[in-house]
């Protein structure tokens, strides 16, 4: 069973192509990575799929149904720069709004909601800093409260966009405790990447993106050297290095 | 007037609770609208509400605060929207937009008014008063519907907390949640509207976004919670609106308007100085 297709995604801005004629299939249950170059359209894929920006054309289905009809399966990390920080509220304020969609229209989150965010805090590690001021936390902190407002979503399935983008250690290993977590439970996951040297590690598959696809699959078959330069173009020292490590792990 | 005259006059008693509950209203909204970086829009709006004051003015040649307050708004929408324009269809950045929006409209408004008090014998249409406001010269029914309108507008900012928190915090994640985005920026731009309009006979179009933009700044200093802001916002923007309105009545001639913001000012600069949150001697005692 396919958790997502996209048919003929196509987007602009001020006229010129971001994304042209993308199209793939997501089997449920897979890690996907989704690798590419600046600007390659890796976020407007994202968001164009979540329908949050205008699409000049494409098709998205969501376990064969249209996206609108199947909105309540999908959980949504955003990048973590994209917010500001120094809003007056703390965490578990942040972690509630993954609820708003279930609390409904002018009420306001009851007990079962403050316990599903504690939960889903204890679950990345962020337990004590529910009272903490969104401020007043580290990045790999802000990062792993936007997982747990992910997490009380209760999705199918997952986007998140550079999630591992200049995180500590410990947040790392919140992140990928949770993809495993969602893999096991048949969820979902479809991140945006930029570190070519860890995709191994992460994903199970990779679509590589380059304005459209160049390649989608397992990571065995579709992460090879010549798949990345086929993507990445002229950017040789970057890729000859990143080939290298492909290369010493064989 | 003694001062106990205004505490049993029944106008003047109206005056005192409108301008309470107006500084109240206005400070809830514009802890919003100051986290939604929106605090110039709101004064280039405020000024645009002039012209249309005036062209209503012109029009039906009556002073009618109602009619007055549907020119006041289809102006002051106009400029906002013009804003947005600007900034979507040029390369001029949104402060250039701004300037030049609130510029025109109020250059607009103030040719008008000079027309008006020339050749229309617009001296007793007391549209004067609504360039600095005027409390005195209300009466009880406009003082009614400022009443009202800032009810209406606490009331429909405490309904839609939340979702005004989330659509202001991370825009993108509401929409992606399915909530109607959109549509709650509309509502909270009808109540920007509804403060400035209602505010404009009583503060003045110049100074009533003051009203929005000072008590939440002063309001930060206090709280890291936005109820708490808000809460404290409004308290901040009540104070400010009684203690300016009292003064402004007991002299001859004194505008509301600018004795408001001077009183929300004062508050400001204590809560710079002495916030517990981020206040400088809050700041100095830490790093001591």
């Amino acid at each position: 069973m396919n958790a997502l297709t996209v048919d003929n995604l196509s987007v602009t801005y001020d006229k010129s192509p971001v994304l042209q004629r993308v199209g793939f299939e997501i089997p449920e249950g897979s890690l996907t990575g989704i690798i590419g170059p600046n600007g390659a359209g890796k976020s407007t894929l994202l968001k164009s799929v979540l329908h949050l920006i205008p699409r000049l054309t494409g098709d998205i289905k969501v376990y064969g149904k249209p996206y609108k009809e199947q909105r309540n399966l999908i959980g949504y990390v955003p990048q973590r720069s994209e917010v500001d920080w120094d809003f007056p509220t703390n965490a578990l304020d942040i972690v509630l709004m993954g609820r708003y969609g279930h609390i409904g229209l002018f009420r306001r989150p009851k007990k079962k909601e403050i316990s599903l965010a504690k939960e889903a805090l204890k679950k990345v590690g962020m337990e004590d800093y529910a009272n903490r001021q969104i401020s007043q936390l580290s990045g790999g902190q802000q990062q792993r409260v936007f997982l747990a407002r992910a997490l009380v979503q209760d999705a199918q399935i997952y986007f998140m966009d550079e999630p591992f983008a200049g995180v500590d250690a410990a947040t790392e290993k919140a992140i990928m405790n949770l993809m495993q977590q969602w893999k096991y439970e048949g969820k979902t996951v479809l991140v945006v990447h930029h570190d070519l040297q860890t995709v191994e590690d992460y994903f199970d598959h990779v679509l590589l993106l380059n304005k459209t696809p160049v390649s989608y699959g397992p990571t065995q078959q579709v992460f090879t050297m010549e798949n990345l330069e086929r993507t990445y173009g002229g950017a040789i020292s970057f890729i000859g290095k990143s080939a290298q490590v492909i290369q010493e792990r064989g | 007037m003694e001062i106990f005259e205004l505490f049993t006059k029944a106008n003047a008693q109206w005056v005192l609770f409108g301008s309470i509950l107006l500084g109240f209203a206005s400070g809830v909204i514009g802890s919003f609208v100051l986290l939604k970086k929106q605090s110039l829009i709101s004064d280039a709006m405020a000024h645009a509400t002039l012209p249309g004051v005036c062209l209503v003015y012109m029009i039906f040649q009556v002073k009618s605060i109602p009619l007055f307050l549907i020119g006041a708004t289809i102006t002051g929408l106009l400029a906002t929207y013009s804003i947005q324009f600007i900034v979507k269809h040029s390369r001029i950045k949104t402060d250039a937009a701004i300037g030049i929006t609130l510029s025109v409209f109020f250059a607009l408004g103030i040719v008008l008014l000079t027309f008006i008090s020339k050749n229309l014998s617009g001296n007793q249409s007391g549209l004067d008063d609504f360039i600095f406001g005027q409390a005195a010269a209300l009466v009880s029914s406009d003082l009614q519907m400022i009443a009202v309108g800032s009810l209406v507008i606490i009331i429909l900012s405490t309904l839609f907390f939340k979702e005004f928190k989330i659509s202001i915090f991370d825009p993108l994640y509401a929409k992606g949640l399915g909530l109607p985005v959109t549509f709650f920026n509309a509502v909270l731009l009808a109540l920007v509207v509804g403060v400035v309009v209602i505010g404009i006979q009583m503060v003045g179009v110049v100074l009533i976004a003051a009203l929005l933009i000072t008590p939440p700044l002063a309001a930060r200093y206090w709280t890291e919670q936005l109820g708490l802001m808000a809460m404290l916002s409004g308290i901040f923007g009540a104070i400010s609106g009684l203690i300016g309105t009292f003064i402004s009545t007991l002299g001859e001639g004194l505008p509301t308007g600018p004795v408001i913001v001077l009183c929300a000012s004062v508050i400001f600069l204590l809560s710079l100085i002495f916030g517990s949150k981020k206040g400088l001697v809050k700041k100095v005692v830490a790093t001591v």
